[in-house]
């Protein structure tokens, strides 16, 4: 069990540390926000990272990635949390990427994972249809028309969703919502007939969409994997969603405590530094605890991700439930311990506690892995 | 390699000769464990084969070495050792505070003479040791003892009261915390002594705990003579090798086990399953979160020893790993209690084992204060770690 990083795995913890620290740090992120940048994210950044290899980190070398697999993809993935760093890395580097590998045919791959490794495609997946992650239930039809299929539905949650040049959709081909079987997964071009999109503004200020599907016509050929069989391919999907996630959080998490107890460090009240109150420094000392356990977690669901992605469902659902609670918890105690100043824009440690809400939620919060979790041990 | 596979092999055959098949079957709880000592009443003939059969091997302290009575086995000797002898779920031969906490400190602080003397009966399982290290006025302020210990010369006379002392009324010798300078600063006037407790003037009283049992002694001393070459390490320094063996002990609290089965296999086991499920939702809601945190837990604290082999020491993380073990051991146990119900609140008879479960379920709500409470290694770890200021 590799939990200790190698050498090479150092090196690339380093270089992203000072990459993102230097091209990303959490002004660029006020920058999209306060500006209302139109793509909500930092084109250049995602120039760069294609530049560095990040974006084709899962991408095998034949199709122009670097091919280095979880591990490296989560230490990248550590450092945009801990930078809250607003760049389409998980919608294409890990979703698009992994659906295409798992899911894509001969063509679909050659035609996509090189544009996805040059930073020239970004792409989005078009999956949640409800307040709360839940793939089964996915309700969105695709009859057989013509040569092809007809898309009717809605979707919400589409990470990067107004700005992709191709999206992923999770439709129900056949069966009936509550059935990971007839789930079909197709490659849409948003500029298709039928097809509307609106950009959500959300509380981290990071992308998000929610897409009308009004009769999109498809053909045959945009079907990625097979007919009816998509929730294989779609569970490689989400456990890499929830993988990398829970390497952003441990990020974001980890960030939000140095600014905190560097905060309390400093801070003076009644004549001393608040840091040396019992009731700050135990929950300080708890949270330290809480931490290292989450980097265990998050070091073994990325070791299982490279092991076998099939097996290690379970260990990435402990990880994604581990980083929901303690990264919320390094968010909440983040602002009360910074006090007033916590609840103010100036700081950054309510763009924290925002994005680490958001984040959570993603491919299932902490209570539906722990239920998860439950129903994979048997109990 | 193939060195290893040949030694697996001797390991082996070994064993299949010299481990009786009683010792095959896993401890039922602590008071199945073995303790050895002058006056050990073993509670098998086969427990006594065993220990004495690994105690001359070395094998109850494998990477000891050979010649303080050790087996002088290199670390992948070690490993093939154990998961031979968990192969055949071999019992552990010999539980022993010497092996845990005085031998790794006689192997740092000690002299020759003292290693040769102690450390091979201890290997042997022939003397039982106990710690004296809290007082009534020095528990979480262990620095704050005041044991009396007096320089007379050719030997010292020790004065004073242990409490918490584990086993002192069974042991045979105490490693023990002594004030011989009691003008100095706190940390500055301690020394660590050994003596035997058959010495005239020592007497142990055992202390019932909540749990019925009695682990733990108040131990007093009067007039006690200890011989000058019984001082370990230099004198006035002690607490340098308290703080090591502190750290020893946290680590060993943070890991206690007790029955190491999945929580849900335990719960399962006792409430059964209803479709596939435990009917609670509350509690397996409860059961979940905990395995989470086992499993989360369990991984750093490999990742910790892996790191503290690698180079950097485990510092004041052995502070986090015995705050949190101990915290989730309390929490495990809760939640066995509450399965059990009504069940486990039985304290006699058969059914329960004599109340087995909710005697040890007592019982793990010591370690959240022994070695330290759980306050203190917050403390620690927001002063060593955090480097919070002080108050």
């Amino acid at each position: 069990m590799a939990m200790l990083l190698n050498e090479d795995e150092k090196m690339l913890a380093e270089t992203a540390e000072g990459f993102f620290a230097d091209k990303s740090p959490v002004k660029q992120l006020r920058t999209l926000r306060d500006n209302r940048d139109d793509t909500g994210y930092d084109k250049g950044l995602w120039q760069e990272m294609a530049d560095m290899g990040f974006t084709g980190v899962l991408i095998d070398e034949e199709h122009g990635g670097v091919d280095m697999g979880f591990m490296a993809a989560g230490l990248i993935a550590e450092q945009m949390g801990k930078n809250l760093t607003a760049s389409p890395f998980l919608s294409t580097g890990i979703l698009a990427a992994t659906a295409l590998k798992q899911g894509g045919s001969k063509e679909q791959k050659a035609e996509w994972l090189p544009k996805i490794a040059s930073g020239e495609t970004i792409m989005a997946l078009a999956l949640e249809e409800s307040r709360k992650h839940n793939p089964k239930a996915t309700n969105m039809s695709a009859e057989r028309s013509g040569n092809g299929f007809k898309l009717s539905g809605q979707k919400g949650m589409v990470i990067d969703g107004h700005v992709a040049d191709q999206m992923i959709v999770v439709a129900r081909t056949s069966g009936e919502a509550g059935e990971m079987d007839g789930l079909t997964l197709f490659l849409v071009d948003p500029r298709t007939n039928g097809v509307s999109v609106e950009r959500t503004q959300m509380v981290d200020s990071r992308n998000s969409a929610r897409i009308d599907f009004d009769d999109v016509e498809v053909n045959a050929d945009a079907v990625l994997g097979e007919v009816d069989k998509g929730g294989e391919v779609l569970g490689a999907i989400v456990n890499a969603g929830r993988a990398a996630v829970a390497a952003e959080l441990l990020g974001s998490g980890g960030e939000a405590f140095r600014q905190t107890t560097d905060y309390i460090r400093e801070r003076k009240q009644f004549g001393v530094n608040v840091g040396s109150f019992q009731a700050l420094q135990h929950r300080s000392a708890h949270l330290y605890s809480e931490l290292e356990n989450a980097r265990s977690a998050v070091l073994m669901a990325l070791t299982a991700m490279d092991t076998d992605a099939k097996s290690a469902e379970l260990p990435v659902a402990m990880a994604k439930a581990k980083l929901g609670q303690v990264a919320k918890l390094a968010g909440l105690e983040g602002v009360q311990m910074h006090g007033g100043v916590g609840m103010t824009d100036e700081y950054d440690i309510g763009l924290y506690l925002k994005r680490i809400r958001v984040a959570q939620e993603l491919f299932g919060d902490a209570n539906y892995q722990m239920e998860q979790i439950a129903t994979m041990k048997g109990y | 390699m193939s060195d290893l596979k040949e030694f697996r092999e001797q390991v082996r055959a070994w064993l299949e000769e010299n481990c009786p098949a009683e010792m095959r079957i896993p401890m039922k709880g602590f008071d199945d464990a073995c303790w050895g000592g002058r006056n050990y009443e073993f509670a098998s003939q086969a427990q006594e084969d065993w220990m004495r059969a690994m105690g001359a091997k070395g094998w109850t302290v494998p990477t000891w070495p050979k010649e303080y009575g050790g087996g002088g086995l290199s670390k992948e000797e070690a490993k093939v050792l154990k998961s031979e002898m968990k192969r055949i779920k071999a019992r552990s031969p010999l539980s022993s505070f010497g092996i845990w906490m005085l031998g790794p400190a006689l192997l740092k602080f000690g002299n020759e003479e003292q290693k040769k003397k102690f450390l091979p009966p201890i290997a042997r399982g022939e003397i039982r040791w106990c710690q004296g290290y809290s007082e009534p006025g020095a528990g979480s302020d262990l620095a704050a003892l005041a044991t009396k210990c007096e320089d007379k010369g050719d030997h010292y006379l020790v004065n004073g009261q242990k409490v918490w002392t584990s086993y002192a009324d069974q042991a045979d010798w105490i490693f023990c915390l002594v004030r011989t300078d009691p003008k100095a600063k706190k940390h500055e006037g301690i020394s660590f002594v050994l003596f035997d407790m058959e010495t005239p003037g020592v007497e142990a009283k055992p202390i019932k705990l909540i749990s019925g049992k009695s682990p733990f002694c108040e131990t007093f001393f009067e007039d006690v003579r200890v011989e000058k070459k019984n001082l370990v390490g230099e004198k006035n320094k002690g607490w340098t090798i308290a703080k090591y063996l502190l750290t020893h002990e946290r680590e060993m609290i943070g890991g206690m086990g007790g029955d190491m089965r999945p929580l849900s296999e335990i719960v399962a086991g006792t409430v059964g399953l209803e479709d596939g499920k435990l009917a609670d939702p509350m509690l397996r809601a409860k059961v979940a979160q905990t395995e989470v945190d086992e499993w989360a837990y369990m991984l750093t604290l490999n990742r910790k020893l892996a790191e503290a082999k690698a180079g950097a020491s485990l510092g004041a993380d052995s502070s986090m790993l015995k705050y949190y073990g101990t915290e989730l051991n309390k929490r495990r146990f809760e939640l066995m209690m509450d399965a059990a119900g009504h069940d486990g609140l039985e304290w006699e008879g058969e059914r329960s084992n004599d109340g087995d479960l909710a005697r040890m379920w007592l019982r793990t709500k010591g370690n959240s204060i022994e070695g330290g409470t759980t306050e203190i290694q917050l403390n620690i770890i927001s002063k060593r770690i955090l480097e919070l200021p002080g108050a």
